[in-house]
């Protein structure tokens, strides 16, 4: 599942991460902001009702707002934790 | 530069940095900017243990030492000794957010590879302890080396501790192991996860202040209201809270200029005093309790971490237009002052975002068009209510300021498609835990503001007023002779050559003459009508008040409101021109910006007049 199709609080872990789909700045931002294959993710807000907004969502023990694009390019995984 | 030894405070972007440090200094703080860039230089005095002086910088907040922006970039080359006009600090306080360990230990590690002495302030620890969490700083002290203090920056304690790790480290503790190898993103990401799970000694999940507000405050329906609900109760403010300070400004100086009429006799000297300096500085300081409650609301709004929110509800509709929620902040900043609003523009990674709302920023109601609008509502629109409880002069202001705003959104798509052309960026930001700010950071930032529009309206204001006053006031109409001091004087006659090109707007002559020492700062256009009058008329009385009765006998309705459009779009302010040059490297993209926004004003403000004319207004 996409980060940007997983339901508002449900808590997941990051599968894998399409890095070529971000650009390198915002990618490096990203990692900045902790998301890694392996960190815990939840989908906290969606913005946005007839425009449709960016996502808040917490990565670890951030809380950020990307786009949709950016979270469409994480596949997340719901379940037990995976060792890192 | 003092010779004292420099303590850099750096960290992560809402570690509590700037607490600290307004903690750490107190009120003394010198404003600055580093050289060629406007990222502002915040720097500050403070004692050690055994009263040596040091000085502490605040350095912007970064999340690595690989710059995403131009004031990220200035962190970087302060604490690598590579920024002009500032030496390498002897010492670094690197600031931790207690609550976000794992984040800010990777670029702690990043800067104790730099080998400089460093202290690290493991901050908001009270925050922390809020969300169930529990740390142990000699674990962490341990882990990195380095002394690790536990601070809040209300409270004294951890601030002496701080002070007296100051002084070990400037006395010449070991510094940290310099990092021989470059260690990859990944490696040290690993490091700092495993020196935080060893730092957290427990962690129960307590209920989370931040993501019960946020389910409103993010919310797409009830968000929005709020935020709705907000600017209004702001720009509400504005009006209602400023009117008893006004009012008593207003008073000072009728009384200043009463003392100086019955103390000097009449004559050239007493014109200068009362309708050069007193009136002409009066009728633009009167609007500081405006300013300042504009201000205060913008501070609180950044400093309670709600700025964020806003950014996220706006993106939505703001890349419709091509930008950003993140151009947001800067916009809203932009109601206050243009300047710190193009400056906040800093902030945004992509060039091409950056520029559009750099471009669009002065087209948002900054608090220097209040005067010229409050007086001119004032004298042409009269106060009645249209609906019950909404007054056609609130509604007349209210339309003006989203004429600004319409105004900016369709340039910002027009120039989407033309000279920012390209993929627009795109939108990420940390959203910060929600805090109330101390009382003194918020009051320390008012009165920073406060000394700066003082001193704008000391210098910029007063010399442009005064010299007005000099070309009115010369040469002196002879004994006997009808014309009018105005007509006769040399400002007269230029305004009268500039008056060609603005008669077709329904612009009179002393409009011409205002705009010209306007283009310094607005709110001179309303000294300058008021010197325009005061030396007509010498024998009227002063302030604002009485500008509005004398534009009421010498403009038409459709004039007025033309005035009125023209100051929705005119880039009447050399100060924006300025910051422009300096923010986009160059003359290209300023002199862009007073094309453009000129001609928008010229015909904004023509269709105004000749509608108004036709509709027998």
């Amino acid at each position: 599942m996409r980060l940007s199709e997983l339901p508002l609080r449900q808590p997941a872990y990051v599968d894998l991460i399409d890095w070529s789909a971000i650009t390198p700045s915002e990618g490096q931002r990203l990692r900045e902001f902790g998301l890694c294959e392996g960190a815990s993710v939840e989908a906290l807000h969606h913005g946005g009702m007839i425009l449709k907004g960016p996502i808040a969502c917490r990565i670890g023990r951030m809380t950020i707002a990307m786009r949709r694009s950016h979270a469409a390019a994480v596949t997340v995984r719901t379940g037990p934790e995976k060792a890192a | 530069m003092s010779g004292l030894p420099l303590i850099a405070l750096v960290g992560n972007p809402n570690a509590g940095k700037s607490a600290l440090f307004n903690a750490l200094t107190g009120a003394r703080q010198k404003l600055g900017n580093y050289p060629g860039v406007t990222v502002e230089r915040k720097a500050g005095r403070l004692a050690l243990p055994d009263g040596r002086p040091v000085e502490l910088v605040d350095l912007p907040g970064t999340y690595s030492l690989d710059p995403n922006s131009p004031d990220e970039q200035v962190t970087r080359n302060v604490v690598m000794g590579k920024q002009v006009g500032e030496k390498q600090p002897d010492a670094l306080v690197v600031v931790v957010d207690a609550a976000n360990l794992d984040n800010h230990l990777r670029f702690t590690l990043e800067l104790l590879a730099l080998g400089l002495p460093t202290i690290v302030a493991l901050n908001m620890v009270d925050l922390a302890t809020r969300d169930g969490l529990e740390l142990d700083p000699a674990v962490l002290s341990r882990e990195l080396g380095v002394p690790v203090i536990s601070t809040v920056a209300v409270r004294k304690r951890g601030l002496d501790h701080l002070r007296q790790a100051l002084e070990g480290v400037l006395n010449g503790a070991p510094p940290p192991y310099p990092s021989a190898s470059e260690r990859s993103f990944d490696a040290v990401r690993k490091e700092a996860g495993r020196i935080a799970r060893a730092t957290i000694v427990r962690e129960t999940p307590s209920r989370r202040l931040t993501a019960a507000v946020d389910r409103v405050a993010l919310h797409p329906v009830f968000g929005l209201l709020l935020l709705l609900g907000l600017l209004f109760v702001m720009f509400q403010a504005v009006y209602t809270w400023s009117e008893a300070p006004m009012a008593m400004i207003e008073g000072l100086a009728e009384t200043a200029a009463n003392a100086v009429r019955s103390a000097l006799p009449d004559g050239i000297f007493r014109s200068f005093l009362v309708d050069g300096v007193i009136n002409g500085v009066g009728s633009v300081v009167v609007f500081l309790p405006q300013i300042l409650i504009l201000f205060f609301f913008i501070l609180m709004l950044e400093a309670t971490g709600y700025m964020v929110r806003a950014a996220f509800l706006m993106d939505g509709l703001m890349a419709r237009v091509g930008l950003s929620g993140r151009a947001f902040i800067p916009l809203l900043s932009s109601f206050a002052c243009a300047i710190p609003g193009i400056m906040a523009t800093r902030t945004i990674a992509d060039p091409k975002d950056r520029l559009t709302t750099i471009l669009i920023a002065p087209l948002m109601t900054c608090s220097a068009r209040l005067p010229v609008y409050a007086v001119i509502i004032g004298a042409f629109i009269p106060a009645r209510d249209i609906f019950p409880g909404v007054g056609l002069q609130g509604f007349v202001l209210f339309t003006l300021y989203l004429a600004g705003i319409i105004g900016a959104m369709l340039v910002a798509l027009a120039l989407r498609f033309t000279v920012t052309k390209g993929a627009s960026g795109g939108f990420l930001m940390e959203m910060p835990k929600y805090q109330w700010p101390r009382p003194q950071d918020i009051l320390l930032g008012l009165w920073q503001r406060a000394m700066i529009f003082l001193k704008r309206a000391g210098t910029i204001i007063f010399t442009s007023t005064v010299i007005l006053w000099l070309l009115l006031s010369f040469p002196r109409v002879p004994d006997g002779d009808p014309t009018s001091q105005v007509d006769h004087s040399i400002a007269g006659r230029i305004a009268s050559g500039l008056n060609v090109v603005l008669e077709p707007i329904g612009f009179n002559r002393d409009i011409s003459l205002a705009l010209i020492p306007a283009m310094a700062a607005r709110e001179v256009a309303v000294s300058a009508i008021g010197t325009v009058y005061a030396i007509d008329d010498a024998e009227g009385e002063s302030g604002t008040r009485a500008i509005s009765d004398r534009l009421r006998g010498r403009w038409s309705l459709p004039t007025a409101l033309a005035f009125l459009m023209w100051f929705v779009f005119a880039p009447q302010c050399i100060s924006t021109i300025a910051v422009t040059k300096r923010e986009t490297n160059g003359w290209r993209w300023p002199m862009f910006m007073v094309g453009y926004l000129f001609a928008l004003a010229y015909i904004a403000a023509g269709a105004t007049y000749w509608a108004a004319t036709a509709i027998g207004l």
